[in-house]
């Protein structure tokens, strides 16, 4: 164990290498409910060159290896199954470039969401990104690697969807860039009109590899955002109220919000319509279309717009949304998970009241969150909890409910998203078993030695 | 250990280690080591651990605590309403490892030389007023101000110097103020955070007494983290005093005109001390200091106010060093913060941040392109001759 101590800090300097208790303690846990598991050591690389030092070694020793941003996908990507080296990206967070007339950034694979976010806020005001609502210090190449999802993901897509260009360090060690990049130092397209390989690498989870650069999509920013809130009392009625304003192409984002408490939201589906625009004139107009979209439930009552207070127009436009993270001490328990699960937006009526059925079930304070994806293909519905990490029979009721949250899900036609380690195992035994054989395929010829995140896509 | 029924309640997502706008990383230990156990989460969660005997009280964790510069960054942005507590959370811990017993050699021999000396240079209490040597500067006996030096002031060269333009600026502007000298006991601020609680105690309740005995009612301090123990910690300990920083002191007078600066060209920039910034909640009295100094022309780092970087002084660290050293060392990413701006002179209101400063420059071998002052004595120099 020494000896791999002194060959991990000849590559990336002793400060950045430990094998202590305190690194092996907090790098063997995430704050979701899966169960910890220490590694052995945890290195901070600076480089592209150490990273292929590092993973080199990992393959000379078997050594396991997993990748990690800021660990908060929660729900246990980045613990450690088997040991071994836990790679802490975030010391490597530049961002490379940024090309404004092909709208495109280049950034490390430690880049955070919020640096990001900062950068083109302070340099490229007319330029965005799909930015997530996972607390800032989550990554960009995480982000895209679990198939994330962000504030332009109704208009584009998934976060992956939006990668222009990848550069990845093998299992072998040797880097290989994907797409446009591959050819040149443009970094406009991560596979067409070329073989996409991109689908190799993302939402494996670091099973195939590791991100050293991710090429992101940029997209125009208006001078103006703003939001409205349609509420409806049932929840059968929001999937007819998506289809009008998608229709629209007028929106932003849209989310979905219900939860018991405080009482003014309770019993109420909340639509969250984000839209943004350069002009005054144009912000109206939009404002206009989209509630004219909305017309026939207002004249039926089945719904209507609410007042939103500056109060809260504030917390919801802030980017990212810190609400989100803040969501987890509602019981002063430092505690948050949701099983996100990607279904047809046809589901939510079915997938609501599987949550307030699990709530009550379990006994657990609760939260739906649904954002929309690329104008209404699907959605993401979060089945989220709030518990009490003090509370060891509240951890067992969240883990219970998540799970069956889940196993719902899969059951209504819904894909798990950034799933644990026994849902990927579930997803595999359900799956076409030429698909799952082809999955297995690649990653036997990209990791014949199963060092890389081993645990994730396995059992096959 | 006190508020311990809070740990639980970090979810670790790492919002404290960042600047408002999250442009950069902002705990001063996690720029340097970069391990999340570095961070204020990685700090909540360890602590946890050890006290549910998960981890010990190894020499790593003893890094891990004894690392944080109690800058208050994490309160300013986390984003928890018990955010106001962590700094006092971090404190309770060193606390409960202090109790325990052990703790790094160096805070060991810190509270060795306070209890001992009174200071923690290890000099006598006669030296403590020899950088007065050649100044008109009172014992105090009545007058309106207590100019409270502290050991920094006292003993060391730089802290000296700014002692000396500060006296010299309160003088020309015809402060009614004595110092204590020989008999000026330690504050106690850095006694406190780096965990000696009984210490602390006895610290303030002697100044308290002292002050009570010779009529002090308001104290003017040289160094933020002196105007922090008094000012926040002394009034549970029964002392109420009017407590002021030198540049409250000194903005006042140029307000109401009684120190008319004179004119001093240059380009600087300011760097606020988290003790007084972040945790005294003044940021604009050294400015209004430098704003008043014709030809002085200031320009903001971008990390300023309560996203300014800490020099890494703070929470001990000056006397310990636990963050010195390195590339990443916090106060070398200050001083480059600092030269981005093109400014030759780095200003600052706190003597550990100035003598911390002036070191990373040497380090970084910018002599000569940036120097440090200290807001006094950037007044002082605008003052000579008028
Ligand atoms: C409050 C809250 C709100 C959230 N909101 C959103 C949201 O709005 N949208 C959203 O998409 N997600 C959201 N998430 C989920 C998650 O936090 C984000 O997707 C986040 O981007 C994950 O980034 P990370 O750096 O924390 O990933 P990690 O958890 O560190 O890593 C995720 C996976 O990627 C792998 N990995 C990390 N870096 C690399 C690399 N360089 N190369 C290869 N593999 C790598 C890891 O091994 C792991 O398998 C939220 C989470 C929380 C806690
Ligand atoms: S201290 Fe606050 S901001 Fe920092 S990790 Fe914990 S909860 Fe998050
Ligand atoms: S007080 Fe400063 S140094 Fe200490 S944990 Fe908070 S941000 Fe880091």
């Amino acid at each position: 164990m020494e000896s791999i101590v002194q060959a991990l800090a000849g590559i990336v300097g002793k400060p950045y290498v430990s094998a202590s208790a305190e690194e092996r303690y907090f790098y063997g846990r995430d704050p979701g409910l899966m169960p910890a598991h220490a590694p052995d050591y945890v290195v901070l690389p600076r480089s592209v060159e150490e990273i292929q030092a590092i993973v080199r070694l990992a393959g000379r020793e078997k050594i396991p290896l997993v990748p990690m941003g800021a660990g908060m996908s929660l729900s246990g990507l980045v613990i450690p199954q088997r040991g071994g080296i836990v790679l802490d990206m975030k010391r490597m967070d530049g961002i490379l470039k940024v090309n404004e007339a092909a709208r495109y950034a280049v950034v490390e694979g430690g880049t955070s969401t919020g640096k990001l976010h900062a950068h083109l806020n302070r340099y490229y005001p007319r330029l965005r990104f799909s930015t997530p609502d996972s607390p800032a210090a989550a990554t960009v190449a995480a982000n895209v690697m679990i198939h994330g999802q962000g504030r332009l993901t109704q208009q584009q897509g998934f976060n992956s969807d939006m990668v222009s260009g990848l550069e990845v360090v093998l299992p072998s060690g040797e880097l290989c860039r994907i797409g446009s990049c591959a050819l040149s130092d443009d970094w406009f397209s991560k596979g067409p009109p070329l073989p996409d390989l991109s689908g190799l690498f993302l939402g494996w989870f670091g099973a195939t590899g590791i991100l050293t650069k991710v090429g992101i999509k940029l997209y125009p920013r208006k001078k103006m955002r703003d939001v409205e809130i349609f509420i409806t009392d049932s929840p059968d009625f929001v999937p007819g109220i998506l289809y009008e304003l998608t229709h629209t192409e007028m929106a932003e984002d849209i989310n979905i919000f219900a939860q018991p408490l405080p009482l003014i939201f309770s019993g109420n589906h909340h639509i969250v319509i984000y839209f943004t625009g350069d002009s005054a004139e144009e912000m109206e107009f939009k404002k206009r279309t989209l509630f004219h979209a909305l017309d026939g439930f207002i004249k039926s009552k089945d719904g209507g717009f609410m007042t939103v207070g500056e109060g809260m127009k504030k917390t919801l436009l802030d980017m990212p949304q810190r609400s989100a993270t803040t969501f987890a001490d509602v019981t002063k328990g430092g505690g948050f998970e949701y099983s996100g699960p990607i279904v047809p937006i046809d589901r939510y009526p079915q997938c609501s009241r599987k949550l307030d059925e699990l709530a009550v079930k379990y006994d657990l304070k609760y939260h739906a969150t649904a954002r929309i994806i690329d104008k209404g293909h699907a959605m993401m519905f979060a089945f989220s909890f709030t518990f009490n990490r003090a509370d060891a029979d509240m951890l067992n009721r969240t883990r219970m409910a998540l799970s069956e949250a889940s196993e719902y899900a899969l059951s209504i036609g819904g894909l798990f998203w950034k799933p644990t380690l026994d849902e990927q195992r579930i997803a595999l035994e359900k799956m076409d078993p030429q698909t799952a054989r082809l999955m297995k395929r690649i990653k036997e010829e990209l990791d014949p030695q199963g060092i890389m995140n081993p645990g994730n896509w396995e059992g096959i | 250990m006190k508020y311990a029924e809070i740990l639980h309640r970090c979810f670790r997502c790492g919002y404290c280690k960042f600047t408002l706008d999250y442009e950069n990383f902002n705990c001063p230990p996690y720029r340097k080591y970069r391990f999340d156990t570095f961070a204020p989460g990685g700090r909540m969660w360890l602590i946890r651990a050890w006290l549910n005997g998960e981890i010990e009280n190894s020499e790593r964790f003893q890094e891990i605590l004894y690392s944080c510069a109690t800058c208050g960054n994490c309160v300013e942005h986390c984003a928890f309403t018990f955010r106001e507590n962590l700094v006092d959370i971090f404190i309770a811990a060193r606390e409960e490892m202090v109790n325990g017993g052990r703790i790094p050699p160096p805070v060991r021999d810190y509270f060795k030389a306070i209890s001992i000396h009174g200071n923690p240079y290890n000099l006598p209490a006669a030296q403590r007023s020899s950088w007065a040597a050649d100044l008109p500067v009172q014992p105090y006996d009545g007058q309106e101000y207590l100019f409270y030096v502290g050991c920094v002031g006292s003993y060391d060269e730089r802290g000296r110097k700014i002692a000396q333009a500060v006296s010299r600026n309160l003088i020309r502007a015809g402060v009614s103020f004595g110092i204590l000298g020989e008999r000026e006991p330690c504050d106690g601020n850095e006694v406190r955070v780096l965990g000696e609680s009984g210490l602390f105690e006895y610290l303030a309740e002697t100044n308290i007494a002292l002050f009570r005995q010779l009529g002090v009612r308001k104290i003017i301090t040289l160094d933020p983290h002196a105007f922090n123990a008094f000012r926040k910690e002394y009034p549970a300990f029964g002392g109420d005093f009017e407590v002021l920083h030198y540049s409250q002191v000194f903005s006042r007078l140029i307000e109401s005109g009684n120190l008319k600066p004179g004119n001093f060209a240059a380009r600087v920039t300011f760097h606020d001390a988290c003790y007084l910034g972040r945790h005294g909640g003044e940021y604009e009295a050294p400015r209004n200091i430098l704003r008043a100094i014709p030809g002085v022309e200031l320009v903001e780092m971008r990390q300023n106010r309560a996203n300014a970087l800490c020099c890494g002084g703070g929470g001990g660290n000056f006397f310990t060093d636990i963050l010195g050293g390195e590339g990443d060392s916090p106060s070398r990413i200050r001083v480059r913060q600092a030269l981005e701006t093109g400014a030759e002179i780095l200003v600052v209101s706190c003597p550990q941040c100035a003598k911390m400063l002036e070191d990373a420059i040497k380090a970084e071998g910018l002599d000569g392109r940036l120097t440090v002052a200290d807001a006094g004595e950037l007044l002082d120099a605008s003052l000579r001759g008028h």
